[in-house]
């Protein structure tokens, strides 16, 4: 459908979604399972933006830290304190995973955002991963945590008796989605905000409008650094809120 | 201008599909502007719930998010 458009539309030409192509890195062809593709490699690149930011930026440990030791502690404060606000006490023994997945989401996401990059949150398979493991961790860790009781989640016991069975339906119902609608959250922001800039950066071949679109580029340049930021931390917060049901099942 | 009719009714369908996120616009300016009216009420209790505040947006626009799904796979996957 996508060369039709390009056909009828003369001088225009859409390519907003060419950018989420999977490619090999090096040469071409079928992409296999062990296939170093350009998801591979920004991958790689966002875990070695997280370690020299962490390793490379608290090595020294000043008393008055340099800038990036600055930053690197201002995230670690940030995150610690939003699992300790959400989840209690408790939950700050599985800090490490959380903070794993904020730095892993939010360098994925500002990487994508360099000119010619590629996004690999955008991808509903790196995403649909990262959710899937939340969920099972959260579930496996709920039903070791409180056994049985973990079910108790689903039985609402401050509303009346009767509409309880009903309610119990819809929180299963809700619990379930929870992956589904966490992965896809991530990926459709990213992806919806990087095409929408390519449409606008599409219009710049008019010469009519192109100071227009160059404006709109700046500009939904400048809302997609928010949203990189947001989405990760969303992300992280609906993990400490998952955490939060599985470590104290009852309402 | 050629194509199969079930084209046209995937792309009308993606185009209906789009109307939904109008719905989670509508979410999201809801739960915004009603903490914004607490918050400006009780400036010192709305620095704790600014997680509640992102927990209620995100809720709200996931469902966005579903409909902007439907209408790429009706564009692209259909």
């Amino acid at each position: 459908m996508a060369d039709e458009a390009k056909a009828e539309g003369g001088g225009l030409e859409f390519h907003p979604m060419d950018q989420f192509i999977v490619e090999p890195l090096f040469g071409s062809g079928p992409v296999a399972w062990y296939t170093v593709t350009n998801v591979t490699l920004w991958m790689a690149l966002a875990i070695v933006c997280v370690v020299l930011m962490f390793v490379l930026g608290t090595s020294r440990r000043a008393v008055v830290p340099s800038r990036s030791q600055s930053i690197a502690e201002l995230g670690y404060g940030f995150i610690y304190k939003m699992v300790e606000d959400i989840t209690g006490k408790d939950g700050l023994k599985y800090f490490p995973y959380i903070m794993t997945l904020f730095l892993f989401i939010v360098f994925s996401n500002f990487l994508g955002l360099v000119p010619t990059a590629f996004t690999t949150t955008s991808h509903i398979a790196v995403t649909a991963l990262l959710a899937m493991g939340v969920f099972l961790t959260v579930t496996v860790l709920g039903f070791v945590k409180n056994g049985v009781g973990f079910l108790s989640l689903f039985w609402v016991s401050a509303a009346p008796l009767a509409i309880r069975p009903i309610l119990a339906v819809i929180e299963i119902i809700s619990y379930f989605a929870r992956p589904i609608s966490h992965s896809i959250r991530l990926a459709g922001n990213m992806m919806a905000g990087h095409a929408v800039i390519k449409v606008f950066a599409g219009f710049a071949a008019i010469a009519a409008i192109s100071p227009f679109s160059v404006l709109a580029v700046t500009a939904m340049y400048g809302l997609e650094v928010l949203v990189s930021f947001i989405q990760a931390y969303v992300f992280t917060i609906l993990t400490c809120v998952y955490l939060k049901d599985a470590l104290h099942p009852h309402h | 201008m050629e194509g199969s009719i079930v084209e046209m009714g995937a792309l009308i369908g993606a185009g209906l599909a789009c109307t939904g996120m109008g719905g989670a616009a509508i979410g999201v300016g809801n739960v915004v502007g009603n903490y914004l009216a607490g918050a400006l009420r009780n400036p010192s209790a709305a620095a704790g719930q600014t997680a509640t505040l992102f927990i209620g947006i995100a809720f709200a626009e996931a469902l966005g998010i579903f409909s902007f799904l439907v209408a790429l796979l009706l564009m692209f996957a259909v």
